[in-house]
C-alpha cells in the first residue's frame, strides 16, 4: 500500500518535473520570438540591398551598414583569433597542469573575475593601454579590448570541459607512453572540443553585440574603413548611436542591424553544429 | 551566405580604397551627441564637396573634452563651455558652433502641442517637486484656458550625465532661487523628484508612457515623437514657442564680444522673442595638435559649415549662428590657432 | 644493433621530455597572461580611482550621497543595487536554465533538440543594447499596464515581504532589471548545463534506469552530482555576466541614486551608474569616483565568488572529498 502511494509519488514528481522543464524551454522560446519579432518588425523598413552596400547615411538620408557591418566582422574574427588560443592553453593549463595546485586555483579564480568584469571597465582599461600611448582611436584598440572579453569564457569553458573528460582517457594514452602535449593535443581536445567550440561561440556571441568597450577603444567610423590603425566603424556602436537618435530612419537602421547580428550568430552556431555533428566522438 | 557577403565588402572596399584620394587619415572629432546628427550630415555633404572625410562620434560631451585635452582626437564638441582657466591649463581654443534648443514636453490629456504656459518658477518649482499636480494653482494662473486636470505630476529626467540637462539646470538656476540652492546646474544634478530616463530618447520614451509626465528634451525630439511641448515665459515676460526664429533672437540677443573665449551660457536670452532655454555647441580645438594637417583640415571644415551649413542646420532644426558670432569665431581661430 | 636501438629510443624519449616541457611552458605563460590581464585591469582601476578613495575613504563603500555639484561621492546605492539585480537574476534564470537542460537532454524527442538548444542560445547572441531597446519600449510598457499593478495589489500586501513588492507601477525598475538580466544569462547557464549533461557517461544514467529510477530521480541524483562542478561553472558565468551587464541595465533601472526597499522603484547598478556618467564627467574627482565604482565591482566579484567557492568547499568536506 505505502509502496504504491511512493510509487505514485515519484511518478506525480517525475510528471510535473518533467512539465516545468518543457515549460522553462518554451519561456526562453517565447522570449526569444518575441525580441526577434520586435526587431525584426521595427527594422523592416530598412531592409534591403542597400543595407549590405551602401554607409552609415546622415538623417534624412538613404543608406545601409556596409562600413559597420564590416568593421564589426573583422574586429570580432580578429579577437577569437587572439582570444581563444590564449584562452585554451590557458584553460588547458589550469585543467591538466595545475589543477590542484594553487596556481591553477589562483588562476581559475582570478579567470571568473575577469568574467564579470563589465565590458564598459575593459574597455577604459585597454583605453589606458593602448588609446592613449598610441595617441589616438583605433580598431587594433577594439580588437584587444574584445580579445579581453573573448578570453575568460574560453578559459572558462575549456577548463570545464577538460575536466569533464574522463581520468581513464589520459592513462590509457600516458600508459602507452605518449607525451603529454600529444595527449592534451591529440586526446583531450578531441573529446573536449563540442564543448570549447561552444564555449567560443558563445564568446563571440558575446563580443558581435558589445558597444561599451568599442566606444572608447575603435570610436566608430561613418566612413568605410579597414585600416586598423584607425578608428573603425562597429554595428553595436552604430545600433546605439541610431538608437539613441530622434529620427525614424536611423531606428529602422538600428532594429535591421540588431536583427542582422542575431541572424548572424544563428548562421554561425548551426554551421558550427554541423561541423561538429559530422566529428562527435561518443563519449563511451 | 557568409562568404559572398564577405567577398562583396572586400570588393566593395577594394572600390574604396581604389577612389580614395582623400587625406591619409580621416581628421577625427569627437563629443556632444546634441550635435551629431547635423554634424553627420554637414560631413557626409562635405566629402562630396571635397573629397575630406570629417569623422565625428558622439561620446558625450565630458567624453569629446576629455579626449581632445589627450589629443586623441583633432577636435572635440561640447555643450558645455570651458572658462578661460580650463582652456589655457590645457592649452585649447573653444569657438562656438551652432545653436539648438531644449524644450519642457508633457503628456496630460487634452494637451496639444504648444497650448501650455510656463514660465520659470513655476518649471523649476514643478521639477523641485513643490508643484505636485496639474491643476495647481500656479500652473492654473499661467493658463487660464486650459482645463488641467487633479492629476499627480511625475517627472522625469536624464539618468545620464547630458549638455542637454546642464542647459536645462543652467536656465532653472538662473529663474529659481531655490533651484539654485537646492538642486544646482550641471550636467547631472542631485535632482529632488523624478525618475531618470537614459538619453533624450528615454526621457521621450517615459514621458510618452506615464500619464501626467514632465521632462526636458532637445526639440527634434519632442517634434519627431509628437510631444505636447510648451510655451515658456521669457526674461522679457514675452511667451515663445521653441522654433527657429527664437532659437536665433536667443543667439543674436547674448552678448557674444563681452564673453572671453566665447564662455557663455545664452539661457535666459533678453531678446523679446528669445526662447529662453537655448543651447550652444562649442568646438575645442588643441594649439599643439598631434597632426597639424587634420587640424588644418578641420578648420577649413569649420569655416565650410559656416559658410554652407545653415540649410541642412535648419532642416533638423538646428540654428546656424549669426553672421557676426560667426565673424568671431573665425577671427578667434585665425589668431589662437597657428598650424 | 641493440645499442642504436636504445639510443634511438632515449633520443625519442628526451625528444618528448623537451616538447612537453615546452608545451607547458607555453601553457604557462597563458596563465600567467591571465593572471597578468585582471591585475593590470584591476591596478589600473584602482590607480585611476586613487584619487577617490583618498577623498572619501571607507565612506565611498557606505555612503549612500551621490551629488555631482556637492562632488560628494559614496557608492551603496550602485553596489545594493548592483547585488539585488544580479540576485534576482539567478534566482530566476537557475532554476530555468536547469529545467531547459533537462527538457534538452533528457525529456524532447531527439529530432527537437538540436533546434530548439540552437534557438535558446541565440538568445546569448542577441546584444545587450537590443535587450535594452526591448525592454524600455516593449517590456517595460506590459509590465506598467498589466503586470505591475497586479503585484503591488496583491503581493504588495503580504506582511514581511510586501514592502518589496508595493509602489507604483512605473514599469521600470529593480526587478524589472533582474527580470531582463535573468532572460540574458539562461542561455549562457543552460547551454554550459545542457553540455555537461551530456558528458555524463551513458551507463551511469543506464544504471540507474535500471534500478527503477524516474528520469527526474536520474538527473537530480546522478547527473547532477555527476557533473557538479561544472554546473556551478556555468552558473558562475551566468552571474558574471549579470554583475557587469551595462547596457541592458542602463535602459530598464530607473538610475536614481536613491535607496528604496520597494523592487518596483528605479534603483541603480555599478555598470550602469558607469555607463551612464563616464563620458559626460567634467572633474577629475567625478571621474575617479566612476573607475573607483569600476575597482568595486572586482572587489564585489571576488567577495561573490570567494563565498561560492567556500560553499562548494563545504559542500565537498560533507561528501567526504
Amino acid at each position: 500500500m505505502s509502496a504504491d502511494l511512493l510509487f505514485l509519488k515519484r511518478r506525480i514528481i517525475n510528471a510535473v518535473a518533467l512539465l516545468l522543464s518543457a515549460a522553462a524551454a518554451l519561456l526562453g522560446l517565447f522570449f526569444l520570438a518575441w525580441i526577434l519579432w520586435t526587431t525584426l518588425s521595427k527594422g523592416i523598413a530598412a531592409f534591403n540591398v542597400a543595407l549590405f552596400t551602401q554607409m552609415t547615411p546622415p538623417p534624412g538620408e538613404a543608406g545601409g551598414l556596409a562600413n559597420a557591418l564590416f568593421g564589426s566582422v573583422m574586429m570580432c574574427l580578429l579577437a577569437v583569433l587572439i582570444g581563444t588560443p590564449i584562452g585554451i592553453a590557458a584553460g588547458t593549463f589550469v585543467a591538466e597542469y595545475a589543477n590542484r595546485h594553487w596556481v591553477g586555483a589562483t588562476i581559475r579564480f582570478v579567470n571568473d573575475i575577469l568574467l564579470s568584469a563589465p565590458s564598459i571597465v575593459l574597455g577604459l582599461f585597454v583605453y589606458t593601454l593602448v588609446v592613449r600611448p598610441m595617441g589616438g582611436f583605433s580598431g587594433f584598440a577594439g580588437v584587444i579590448a574584445l580579445a579581453f572579453i573573448v578570453l575568460p569564457v574560453v578559459v572558462r569553458t575549456t577548463d570545464d570541459m577538460l575536466k569533464l573528460v574522463p581520468a581513464q582517457m589520459r592513462e590509457a594514452a600516458l600508459s602507452l607512453g605518449i607525451p603529454q602535449w600529444k595527449v592534451t593535443l591529440q586526446i583531450l581536445y578531441r573529446a573536449a572540443a563540442p564543448g570549447i567550440v561552444t564555449g567560443v561561440l558563445l564568446a563571440l556571441a558575446r563580443i558581435s553585440g558589445e558597444t561599451a568597450p568599442l566606444l572608447f577603444t575603435a570610436l566608430n567610423n561613418q566612413y568605410w574603413s579597414a585600416d586598423l590603425s584607425e578608428p573603425i566603424a562597429s554595428a553595436p556602436v552604430v545600433i546605439f548611436q541610431y538608437a539613441m537618435s530622434p529620427f525614424e530612419d536611423w531606428h529602422a537602421l538600428a532594429w535591421a542591424g540588431a536583427f542582422l547580428i542575431t541572424v548572424f550568430v544563428l548562421v554561425l552556431s548551426l554551421f558550427a553544429r554541423l561541423v561538429l555533428l559530422r566529428k562527435r566522438v561518443p563519449n563511451d | 551566405m557568409l562568404r559572398t557577403l564577405k567577398s562583396k565588402l572586400f570588393v566593395a572596399a577594394l572600390a574604396f580604397t581604389a577612389c580614395g584620394i582623400a587625406p591619409a587619415a580621416d581628421v577625427v572629432g569627437a563629443g556632444s551627441t546634441f550635435v551629431y546628427p547635423v554634424m553627420a550630415k554637414w560631413s557626409a555633404d562635405y566629402r562630396a564637396a571635397t573629397q575630406t572625410r570629417i569623422n565625428y562620434q558622439a561620446i558625450g560631451s565630458g567624453g569629446g573634452i576629455a579626449q581632445i585635452k589627450a589629443r586623441t582626437v583633432d577636435f572635440g564638441a561640447s555643450d558645455k563651455p570651458l572658462d578661460a582657466a580650463e582652456l589655457a591649463a590645457a592649452n585649447l581654443v573653444q569657438f562656438p558652433l551652432v545653436i539648438g534648443g531644449v524644450v519642457p514636453v508633457v503628456n496630460v490629456a487634452g494637451v496639444a502641442p504648444g497650448s501650455i504656459r510656463f514660465n520659470g518658477t513655476v518649471l523649476g518649482d514643478i521639477f523641485l517637486g513643490k508643484i505636485k499636480r496639474w491643476n495647481d494653482a500656479a500652473i492654473v494662473a499661467l493658463n487660464p484656458g486650459l482645463n488641467l486636470p487633479d492629476q499627480a505630476i511625475t517627472v522625469v529626467h536624464r539618468s545620464d550625465g547630458s549638455g542637454t540637462t546642464f542647459n536645462f539646470t543652467n536656465y532653472l538656476s538662473k529663474v529659481n532661487a531655490e533651484w539654485k540652492t537646492k538642486a544646482g546646474e550641471g550636467i547631472t544634478v542631485r535632482w529632488p523628484v523624478g525618475i531618470g530616463g537614459k538619453g533624450n530618447e528615454g526621457v521621450a520614451a517615459y514621458v510618452k508612457q506615464i500619464k501626467g509626465g514632465i521632462g526636458y528634451v532637445e526639440l527634434t525630439y519632442a517634434l519627431q515623437s509628437k510631444m505636447s511641448y510648451a510655451l515658456m515665459q521669457n526674461a522679457a515676460g514675452e511667451f515663445v514657442a521653441p522654433n527657429e526664429e527664437t532659437f536665433q533672437a536667443a543667439a543674436d540677443s547674448a552678448e557674444w564680444d563681452k564673453a572671453q573665449d566665447f564662455n557663455l551660457v545664452i539661457t535666459n536670452a533678453p531678446g523679446a522673442k528669445a526662447w529662453p532655454i537655448a543651447a550652444t555647441v562649442f568646438v575645442m580645438m588643441n594649439k599643439q595638435p598631434k597632426n597639424a594637417d587634420n587640424a588644418k583640415a578641420a578648420l577649413a571644415y569649420f569655416d565650410w559649415v559656416f559658410a554652407n551649413g545653415a540649410k541642412q542646420a535648419s532642416a533638423l532644426h538646428y540654428v546656424s549662428l549669426p553672421a557676426k558670432v560667426q565673424a568671431q569665431a573665425k577671427a578667434h581661430w585665425s589668431t589662437a590657432l597657428k598650424y | 644493433m641493440q645499442e642504436t636501438l636504445i639510443a634511438a629510443a632515449e633520443r625519442r624519449a628526451s625528444r618528448d621530455a623537451r616538447h612537453d616541457r615546452r608545451f607547458r611552458w607555453m601553457l604557462a605563460g597563458a596563465g600567467v597572461f591571465v593572471l597578468l590581464a585582471l591585475g593590470g585591469a584591476a591596478l589600473s582601476m584602482l590607480w585611476g580611482g586613487r584619487e577617490a578613495f583618498a577623498t572619501f575613504g571607507l565612506d565611498f563603500v557606505t555612503s549612500a550621497t551621490w551629488d555631482p555639484i556637492g562632488q560628494q561621492f559614496g557608492a551603496w546605492v550602485p553596489i545594493y543595487g548592483t547585488l539585488v539585480t544580479a540576485a534576482i537574476a539567478m534566482l530566476i534564470a537557475i532554476p530555468v536554465s536547469f529545467g531547459i537542460a533537462l527538457f534538452l537532454t533528457e525529456v524532447a524527442p531527439t529530432w527537437l533538440r538540436t533546434p530548439i538548444g540552437t534557438a535558446i542560445e541565440l538568445l546569448a547572441g542577441i546584444p545587450s543594447i537590443i535587450y535594452g531597446m526591448w525592454g524600455l519600449f516593449v517590456f517595460v510598457p506590459m509590465l506598467a499596464e498589466h503586470v505591475y499593478p497586479w503585484v503591488d495589489a496583491n503581493l504588495g500586501q503580504w506582511p514581511l515581504i510586501g514592502s518589496l513588492f508595493a509602489g507604483p507601477p512605473l514599469g521600470i525598475g529593480t526587478l524589472t532589471a533582474g527580470l531582463v538580466l535573468a532572460i540574458m544569462v539562461v542561455p549562457f547557464i543552460s547551454s554550459v548545463m545542457r553540455d555537461v549533461f551530456l558528458t555524463v557517461p551513458t551507463r551511469l544514467k543506464e544504471s540507474a534506469y535500471a534500478l527503477g529510477s524516474t528520469r527526474w530521480e536520474v538527473v537530480w541524483d546522478v547527473v547532477l552530482p555527476y557533473t557538479r562542478s561544472a554546473v556551478i561553472g556555468g552558473i558562475f558565468l551566468g552571474l558574471g555576466r549579470a554583475l557587469g551587464e551595462t547596457m541592458a541595465v542602463t535602459f530598464v533601472l530607473g538610475n536614481a541614486h536613491e535607496l528604496s526597499t520597494s523592487l518596483l522603484m528605479p534603483g541603480n547598478s555599478i555598470a550602469a551608474t558607469i555607463a551612464n556618467e563616464f563620458a559626460e564627467a567634467d572633474t577629475d574627482l567625478y571621474r575617479s569616483s566612476l573607475i573607483a565604482l569600476g575597482f568595486l565591482l572586482f572587489v564585489v566579484t571576488f567577495i561573490v565568488l570567494a563565498l561560492a567557492k567556500l560553499m562548494l568547499r563545504q559542500l565537498a568536506k560533507r561528501e567526504g572529498r
